[in-house]
């Protein structure tokens, strides 16, 4: 075993795929941090906001007022950088910690594919994406023209467990049974030309779409490692995403797919672009020092990359599962919920006031708009994490007011799936005296229905 | 390759043209539910009609008003006092609409924000010159500006009396009912012409649309103004004690509460389709969560607006009243409307999957 292990750290493959997987993972993100900037989300996520909701253990990663256009701007130059190769190894270790830093700043944004980049980008520090076809091996004089197979291996096994997961937290009975959420969210685009009136309405519509995406998350993986099926699979991975992309506000990740799926392409259609960007840009190379080629690229302190590369795929492999170690229904609770390519998988809403009492007898409602954007308080009021810390936010602000023995209560009512809206928190829990922690929220009250499935 | 370069060109020229989806003109749908044919009860049966009704009864309070104050005397003010209170309840029923015109021009803001400042009112007496319109002055015009004139500015009626031997008193007074006319005619005149079929016509999903903004509208109008305004606010449910002087009407003191069942009368005849309380269930928003399957949901909405027209029946005519001597009965009238926003904003909201107009992010 550790003998084919070894043999297999020690095959190579072409390098060429990498590089290209370089350039259009930087162009892309270049463009997200543009687009980003552009639609203003900087100044209504970042700025506005009195109050940001943190991640349990990021507490201290602080917003930065107006300096946060400069965190993007590093962000996004430093994403070019990477498309170019230039200084890579800085440059991805600068964007993997801007961008994560970014999206630590506040959780009301969270989405799985802005993890998905942060751990993509993390694992791309470990390899060497810029041994070929970039301005360092233009620099330098040296490119090398194969790299470790287990490099390229590692991206497409973190897409294949991106796609895998997404499958297979499909499997749950709201899903396949009862076609939701997706019945309620193809229904309400009756306005789109052609299919909205007609089969955006019919009931097995809803089924093909739930049962489909479900099989397509799980196999589409397999699909594209097999060389036999990996052009239709290359497809269904473009039609699979622009439809959802026209369906349902989802941005980049579309794009960030399709693109990073062509990685499971063969090194000869990797040169066909390489030669194109070359053409595109021969009046460089045509005046340049010729670049000295060699032939494998031995990955440098690899004894102490590959364990911690080991450790990595470990944990992503073990962390979507953790929610077996809470009671309660995982959409409900939502206690280990996240990071685990749960994607789509619910129409969630919420409202949620909150009472605060004082030891004098005073007693008053909150006005959520006061201390919340709209986008703050949509979030909030259906994840107990969230009214947890908005909750200790606002005990902190009616003390700090000079109200004595503050108390906080909520009243919060949550539809799932288009069930009727229930109780969501025990009304009696005072949550100031609540804290955030691992183990199980005990003032969420029970889901009323079940959801059977993974 | 090339396949691939024109499957990618095709896809991005596919995406951009949805990137933008905000605009687009209104088709009309032949799915499960006609939300065209929604619309149209609602301008024709519903919208139109109650500004026209509160129009007729701004001209009547125009006429009562100039008799009034050519000469006033008891008569005359019973007479005004009482095309007053039929004015304010038909105001109640166009409040809803904050859309077209109505929206543009702040209307509401203009005819109904209570409490009112009636210093402000005094000043503007005194000075001889104001600018009614201005934003300022939105607390000092409108509805409860004219129930101050009627019922506020002395004790007595006879000291009422005496304090319109003063010009400068039945010229604000006449502004005042003058300004409402002209606001409302314009935003009639608005439905009347053309806003009537953008309308009826705009029915996408999207942040834009008539039938969104409306959703929207209808929910907000229902939380603030209705559920905080008139209940919550009084009651002390947002701050550390009650505040009865900021109800609606306190001037008058005998119509709060019968305002406040027509409002609501009035959100579930919306609610249902109905033009009036006494008419058919026509198409609205009742038979659009049926056609989604929703009829829980429709007939729990009904339910609970019914729950809490009982808490509110049982309280005094006079809310400020009611406030002082037994709040705990307020706030279980605010309690049981609270239970409607739930289904309002929680469920309904769901149910219709409105793209909501305040929420601008990707999601995944």
């Amino acid at each position: 075993m550790d003998f084919s292990l070894k043999t297999y750290l020690n095959k190579t493959t072409d390098a060429a795929p990498l590089a290209v997987f370089r350039i259009g993972f930087g162009i892309m993100m270049c463009y997200g941090m543009i687009r980003y900037w552009l639609k203003g989300w900087i100044e209504t996520v970042y700025i506005q906001p009195k109050f940001h909701f943190k991640y349990y253990g990021f507490e201290w990663v602080n917003t930065l007022g107006n300096y946060t256009y400069l965190l993007f701007l590093i962000c996004g130059v430093s994403a070019l950088f990477v498309a170019v190769g230039y200084k890579y190894r800085w440059a991805i270790i600068t964007f993997f910690i801007s961008f994560t830093y970014i999206e630590l700043m506040d959780k009301t944004t969270y989405l799985n594919h802005y993890y998905f980049i942060s751990i993509l980008s993390f694992l791309m520090i470990f390899l060497p994406a810029n041994k070929y076809f970039s301005v360092d091996t233009y620099r330098s004089k040296v490119s090398y023209n194969t790299i470790p197979k287990w490099t390229i291996d590692g991206i497409k096994l973190l897409l294949g467990i991106v796609y895998f997961y997404a499958g297979l937290a499909k499997i749950n009975s709201d899903w396949l049974l009862k076609a939701q959420p997706l019945k309620i969210w193809l229904r309400s685009k009756y306005d789109l030309p052609l299919i909205g009136e007609t089969i955006m309405q019919q009931d097995w519509f809803h089924y093909a779409m739930s049962w489909s995406g479900m099989l397509y998350d799980l196999l589409i993986p397999f699909f594209l490692l097999y060389k036999r099926t990996r052009f239709v699979a290359f497809i269904m991975v473009i039609f699979f995403h622009v439809f959802t992309r026209i369906l349902f506000p989802i941005g980049m990740f579309p794009f960030v797919m399709i693109v990073s799926a062509l990685i499971f392409f063969d090194a000869p259609f990797h040169h066909k672009i390489i030669n194109k960007f070359k053409s595109l840009t021969g009046f460089i190379s045509a005046k340049a020092k010729p670049i000295n080629y060699k032939s494998t690229y031995k990955v440098r302190f690899s004894k102490v990359i590959l364990p911690i590369l080991g450790v990595f795929f470990v944990l992503q492999l073990v962390l979507p599962f953790r929610y077996l170690l809470y009671p309660g229904e995982l959409f409900w609770t939502e206690e280990g919920y996240r990071l685990s390519w749960r994607v789509m998988l619910m129409e969630k809403m919420g409202n949620t006031t909150f009472k605060i009492k004082d030891e004098e007898g005073h007693m008053f409602l909150v006005n959520n708009a006061d201390f919340l954007t709209p986008l703050q308080e949509k979030q909030m009021s259906f994840q107990p994490d969230f009214i947890l810390e908005y909750a200790h936010y606002l005990g902190d602000h009616f003390t700090k007011q000079g109200h004595k023995g503050v108390q906080v209560y909520t009243k919060s009512y949550v539809a799932l799936n288009g069930r009727l809206s229930q109780l969501f928190i025990d009304e009696s829990v005072n949550l100031y005296q609540e804290k955030e922690s691992f183990k199980h929220k005990h003032w969420i009250l029970p889901f009323t229905d079940e959801i059977k499935g993974l | 390759m090339k396949k691939l370069v024109y499957i990618f060109t095709l896809m991005l020229v596919v995406v951009a043209c949805t990137e933008s989806d905000d605009t687009g003109s209104g088709t009309s749908n032949s799915d499960d539910y006609n939300r065209v044919a929604m619309q149209t009860n609602l301008a024709d049966n519903i919208i139109i009609p109650r500004l026209q009704d509160l129009k007729s009864s701004l001209e009547t309070l125009t006429t009562v008003g100039t008799t009034f104050t050519a000469a006033p005397d008891q008569t005359s003010l019973d007479n005004l006092r009482a095309a007053f209170v039929s004015a304010y309840k038909d105001w109640q029923l166009v409040e809803p609409f904050n859309i077209g015109q109505a929206e543009v021009m702040l209307y509401g803001f203009q005819m109904n924000v209570y409490p009112t400042t009636t210093e402000d009112i005094e000043a503007n007496i005194a000075n001889g010159t104001y600018d009614l319109s201005a934003v300022g002055n939105n607390d000092a015009v409108g509805f409860p500006a004219v129930d101050y004139m009627l019922h506020g500015i002395a004790a007595t009626d006879a000291d009422i009396l005496i304090k319109y031997a003063d010009a400068n008193y039945k010229t604000y007074l006449t502004d005042l009912i003058a300004q409402m006319n002209s606001l409302t005619q314009t935003v009639l005149s608005d439905w009347t012409g053309n806003y009537r079929d953008v309308f009826v016509n705009s029915t996408e999903n999207t942040v834009s649309s008539a039938v969104n903004k409306f959703i929207n509208d209808y929910i907000f109008y229902f939380e603030k103004g209705l559920r905080a305004n008139k209940f919550g606010i009084p009651a002390g449910v947002f701050s550390s004690g009650p505040l009865a002087d900021k109800a609606e009407a306190i001037f008058n003191g005998t119509i709060s509460r019968d305002l406040a069942i027509i409002a609501l009368d009035n959100v579930q005849n919306i609610f249902n389709g109905q033009a009036t309380n006494a008419s058919a269930t026509g198409e609205g928003f009742y038979k659009y969560l049926v056609a989604l399957d929703r009829t829980d949901l429709a007939t729990l909405i009904n339910t609970r607006i019914d729950d809490a027209r009982q808490k509110i029946q049982v309280l005094n005519a006079d809310l400020k009243t009611q406030v002082e001597t037994d709040n705990t009965k307020m706030t279980e009238a605010y309690d049981a409307l609270q239970l409607v926003v739930v289904s309002f904003k929680v469920d309904m909201l769901q149910a219709f999957n409105v793209s909501v107009d305040y929420v601008d992010a990707d999601g995944d």
